[in-house]
Formats: structure tokens, sequence, C-alpha cells
């Protein structure tokens, strides 16, 4: 019983980060309908502005996460002004390949900045891990869920009480009519790009720390993204969160009862098995973003 | 005037060993050759069927993987006290057996894209590399798992009244390689130029009107991804039995890429496309080796995969086809493509 206890505390820690992720990306495919292959490669950009940050520059761990953020949205930013907006309108197999190319271009560059020996990054917080009864968790991973879910929070108001959120809704509903309301949609699809990759790139700052870095860290993050999106449903951010628990409720399980050699193919088939049972995601409710 | 350039590039590819003596560059033409059937196979579903299979690999793997362990035997356990004893057999038997076995998978993930469609076809063929690989990985009884398959033996062939010749040297593997590969090529030509390949475009262009004229889409799909996937499978026992290690490193996503990118640069939907791109791609390498590190390289191809999807979307055969063509048979040359959809729109 203690056991399964911890697989559930671990559950709760990774699915935090994991809805990020999974946020991210059912954004851009909801919005953009663009199948962000450089999704993983944002979560490990993330991941090496946090070393950077707090090894190189020195800088406090805790300001180290809002400087991944902004750098991943910067980073969104740029790919989609370069490579995406000159596509628009193309249909989905080449926007899919130009992504393919842009992901390996940048996970070799950052094989060949950075080198592929993993690095970590050391925290402030105490070696000994919070007990709790039959369970224990380090306070690392207590503040990367904390964390996680106060960027979830924001990001669901973002989406559903700003302008820019409506904005994005209505693109999402019908890209036509919200053009003829006076949405930019144009700027919506960047910002969705931005705000999408900032939040892999937050996921990748957070698991960073409590696992190693290296380039090809965001390769099983990305998959795992696209697990969690198909499970939720497309654009469907609740579905994206709940679709993140239960992932990583799976990988605990999977890896406690069954072998930790096919944790990771957990994500993998649960996206076969979904696709084959329930082509729409398990939490379809409707067409909408939000 | 097509079928001349056909047999005078098969001629001048069979003459290559009689002037080429370095060893590392046979070795790259050998690997490029494999690559080549390969990204064959996964034009025939890409560019004759519209359905982009990132999952390719695969197929590959477990043809090198079916026909290794064919040809070395194993002893595996299974639940339930029962085991399977199994003693070597003829690599040739393994090579049949490869696409076989190929074969089947390729009828199941066949039967899944009428579920799924367009991202979330990609998504799955994905998602099943990668679990064949995992299973590569950890089931260490039959796959040595990191260990990998080694010793694997060469492909024996029995020629009439000369005995058994077994294809141990590069040269030998290198005609092997190309024989397997004229035969596809001509396979997949027969194959697109038959009613079941005019069946498939149709699907491609226009799948509703295509059924409304009584093609079955279930039929003709799960028959191009058998085949395709066949073939695959075929091109991944000679990498096995050429390369004789393999370890599930060979299902690695990027294997897949790379015939991605030889199909696209070469030109999807046109037969010599695969080989002309496989040809760049697989070679550049030799050459960018002395002046670039490996990750410049993938920087490179990366960065040539955009360019070309920006530049010449249709890829280098069917532009220069295009090119090159009196003005009245444009249409012809353009066939595979040119009513697709987006086309019709760009023309309109």
């Amino acid at each position: 019983m203690s056991e399964f206890l911890q697989h559930l505390i671990n559950m709760l820690v990774l699915g935090g980060t994991y809805a990020l992720l999974g946020i991210g990306l059912t954004l851009i495919f909801g919005i953009m309908n663009v199948v962000n292959f450089t999704h993983g490669v944002l979560y490990t950009f993330g991941a090496y502005i946090m070393f950077i940050v707090v090894h190189q520059l020195g800088v406090n761990f805790f300001l180290a996460l809002p400087l991944a953020v902004v750098a991943g949205w910067l980073l969104g930013a740029v790919i989609e002004l370069t490579l995406l907006r000159p596509l628009r309108g193309s249909d989905i197999d080449t926007t899919m390949l130009v992504m393919i190319g842009a992901w390996i271009a940048m996970q070799s560059g950052a094989l060949w900045i950075w080198g592929g020996v993993a690095k970590s990054v050391t925290t402030p917080f105490p070696e000994a891990p919070l007990v709790l009864g039959p369970v224990s968790v380090s306070w690392l991973r207590l503040f990367v869920l904390a964390a996680a879910a106060m960027l979830i929070v924001v990001t669901y108001l973002l989406i559903n009480r700003t302008k820019l959120g409506c904005a994005m809704r209505a693109t999402f509903q019908d890209q036509d009519t919200a053009s003829l309301m006076g949405v930019n949609v144009d700027l919506i699809y960047t910002s969705t790009f931005a705000i999408g990759s900032s939040l892999a790139a937050a996921a990748g700052a957070l698991l960073g720390p409590v696992y190693v870095i290296f380039p090809q860290m965001g390769d099983l993050a990305a998959v795992k993204a696209f697990a969690i999106v198909i499970l939720g449903g497309l654009g469907n951010i609740t579905g994206a969160v709940i679709g993140g628990f239960v992932l990583a409720l799976a990988e605990e399980l999977g890896a406690g009862y069954v072998s930790s050699g096919y944790r990771d193919a957990m994500g993998f088939l649960i996206i076969i098995a979904v696709l084959i049972f329930k082509p729409t995601g398990l939490f379809a409710r409707s067409e909408r973003v939000g | 005037m097509k079928s001349a350039i056909a047999i005078l590039t098969v001629v001048a590819f069979a003459s290559v060993p009689l002037w080429l003596r370095d060893p590392y560059l046979m070795n790259a033409l050998i690997t490029t050759g494999i690559f080549i059937i390969g990204a064959m196979s996964l034009n025939l579903l890409l560019g004759f069927t519209g359905q982009l299979s990132l999952g390719h690999i695969a197929f590959f793997g477990i043809g090198a993987y079916v026909s290794a362990l064919t040809s070395l035997g194993f002893d595996v356990g299974l639940p339930f006290g029962f085991r399977i004893v199994h003693v070597p057999w003829p690599p040739i038997v393994g090579f049949v057996l490869a696409i076989v076995v190929a074969g089947l998978c390729g009828y199941l993930v066949g039967l899944l894209s009428f579920r799924v469609r367009g991202a979330y076809f990609v998504i799955v063929t994905i998602s099943f590399a990668e679990v064949v690989r995992l299973v590569a990985l950890n089931w260490v009884e039959l796959t040595q798992g990191p260990l990998a398959l080694t010793n694997i033996p060469s492909i024996t062939i029995g020629l009439p009244g000369l005995g058994d010749l077994t294809l141990r040297t590069k040269l030998q593997n290198y005609y092997l390689v190309l024989a397997v590969a004229v035969v596809t090529y001509v396979l997949i030509s027969r194959l697109v130029h038959s009613h079941f390949g005019r069946a498939m475009r149709g699907l491609m262009e226009n799948e509703t009107l295509a059924v409304s004229v009584g093609i079955d889409v279930t039929r003709t799909l799960t028959l191009a991804a058998v085949i395709s996937a066949g073939i695959a499978g075929a091109a991944g026992s000679l990498y096995a039995h050429y390369i004789r290690i393999i370890d599930p490193e060979v299902f690695a996503f990027i294997n897949t890429v790379t015939m991605v990118i030889m199909v696209i640069t070469g030109g999807k939907g046109s037969l010599a496309g695969p080989v002309v791109g496989g040809m760049i791609f697989g070679l550049l390498p030799v050459f960018l080796r002395p002046i670039m590190a490996p990750e410049a390289q993938w920087i490179a191809y990366g960065g040539v995969l955009i360019v070309i999807l920006f530049v010449l979307p249709r890829g280098i055969v069917p532009s220069l086809a295009l090119r090159f063509r009196k003005p009245k048979s444009r249409a012809e040359t353009l066939a595979p493509v040119a009513f697709s959809e987006r086309d019709a729109k760009e023309h309109a």
C-alpha cells in the first residue's frame, strides 16, 4: 500500500510538468493545425537555459525559471516568424516535414554547442527528502509541482480571462470569422506558438534539475506531449491537464509493477490504444479551446 | 527514352566496382543502396498514396531482426512455462521471412490508417516504431538488447551447377544490393502503372471521387502498406546480413528521417526520385566527413530539408523533368502530383 502511495506522489510531480508540455502542444496543434516537432527541442532548450543561467551566469535558481520561460517564448516566436508564417496555407505534411528539419537542426545544434555529456543543475533545496508517514518526496520535486501548478493556472486565466485568450479561442473556432471580427490572426498564431513554446521550455527547466540535461532529452518529452494531446483531445486544455496526470500515473504503475524498461513505452501504447478505440480523445466535449 | 536512361543507369552502377577500389566508398555505396531500397518502399506510401509513415524504419528493423534471428537461432522462454527453441536456418530463408513478417506488420499499420489519417496517422506510425524499439531493447532473451545480435551469417545463395556461394566480400554484396534495388524499382514501376497504381493515385488525389467510381479504399491502402513494408523488410534483411551486427539503434527515428529526406529531396511520387535523393544524401556524409563535424552535418541535413521544402517542394526529379520536357507532355510528366488538390488550388 505504501508503495502505491509513493507512486501516487511521484505521479503528481511528473503529471504537473507533463500537463505543461501537453497544454503547450495542444494550443499549437489546436489553433494552428501544426504538428510541432520542435516541442521537444524547446523542452531541452528550457533545461539548458536553466543550466547556463545557474552555472555559467551564477544567477539565483528561482530567477532562472522565469528567464527560461522568456527564452522559450522568444525562440518560439522566431520559429513561427521564420518557418511557419511563410508556409501558412500549405498542406500539413509540408509543415510537419519542415518542423522535423528544424528539430534535427536544433537538436544537433545543442549537441554541437553543449556536447553529449549529461549535465546536472545544483539546486538550493536540502538533500534530505520530506518524509510523510510511509512516503517521502524531495523538496525539489515539491517545488516543481508547485511551480507547474502555478503556470497551469496562469495559462488557464490567460486563455479564459484575457482579450488575447478570447482572440485565441475565436481563432480556434473559426479563423475566417475571427479575422472578420478584427482579430489579427497572424499575431494570434505567433502568440500561440510563443506561449506553447514557453510552456515547453518551462517544463524542461523544471524537470531538467530533477533528472539530468542532455541534447536528446526532448525526444521522449515530445512523444509524451503528443500522447497527452491525443489523450485529452485536440485543443482541450483541461483534457491536456488530465491527460498529463493519466500518462504520469500509467508510467509510474508501468514502471512499478511491469518493468522499468517499459516505462517510456506507456506513452506510445496510450497513443495507439486511444487512436484505435477513441480517436477524439477521452475528454472530447466540444471543438473549442479552454 | 525513359528506359534508355534506366538501362544506362543500371550499367553505370554495375560498372562501379570495375574502377572504384576504395573499400570505404564501396561500403558507403552498399549502405546507401540498402537505404535507397527503403526509401523506394517509403515512396510507395508517401508519394503514391499520400500516407506519411514516419515509422517506416520499424519495418526495416523488423526485417533485420527477423532475418538475423532466423539465421542465428534462439531459445526463448514464454509465460506459462512454454519455450521456443529455434535452430539456425539458412540466411536466404531469413530474407524471405523478413519480407513476410514485415509485410504482416505493414498490414496491421495499414488497417490502422483507415481509422486515423493525417497528423494522427503520422503519430501512430512513430509510436509503433518506438514501441518496437523498446521491445528490441528490453526483450534481452530474444534480441540481446543493447548488447546487439552479433556474428550474423552472410547470405548464401545456391547457384545451379556451381554450388553454394556465400556473399562475404563488399563486391558480392554490392551486386546483391544492386540486384534487389533493380527488382524493387521494376516491381514498384509495374505496380504504379497498373490498375492498382491508378487506384492508389486516385485515392490520394480525391478520395470521395475515387470511392464513387468503385475503388476499394481498404483493399488498396492495406495492399500498398503491405508491399511497402515487405520491401522495407527486405532492405532490413540485406542490412543485417551485410553489417552482420544489429542493435536496437537500428530503429532510431533519425533513420526514418533519412529515408524521408531522400524521398522528399529526390521527389515524392516519382520513381527515380528516391534513387536520386538517396545517392545525394547517402554519399553526402562521405564528402562532408573531412570538413565537418558529425553534429554540423546533421544541422546541415535539417537545413537542407527545410530549404528543399521551401525552394523545390516537388523535389529534384519532377522539377528537372518539367524543365526538359516539351510543353505538350507536361501534364503527363506531372501526373503523380499535378492533379492533387493543392496544385489545383495553385493553378486556379
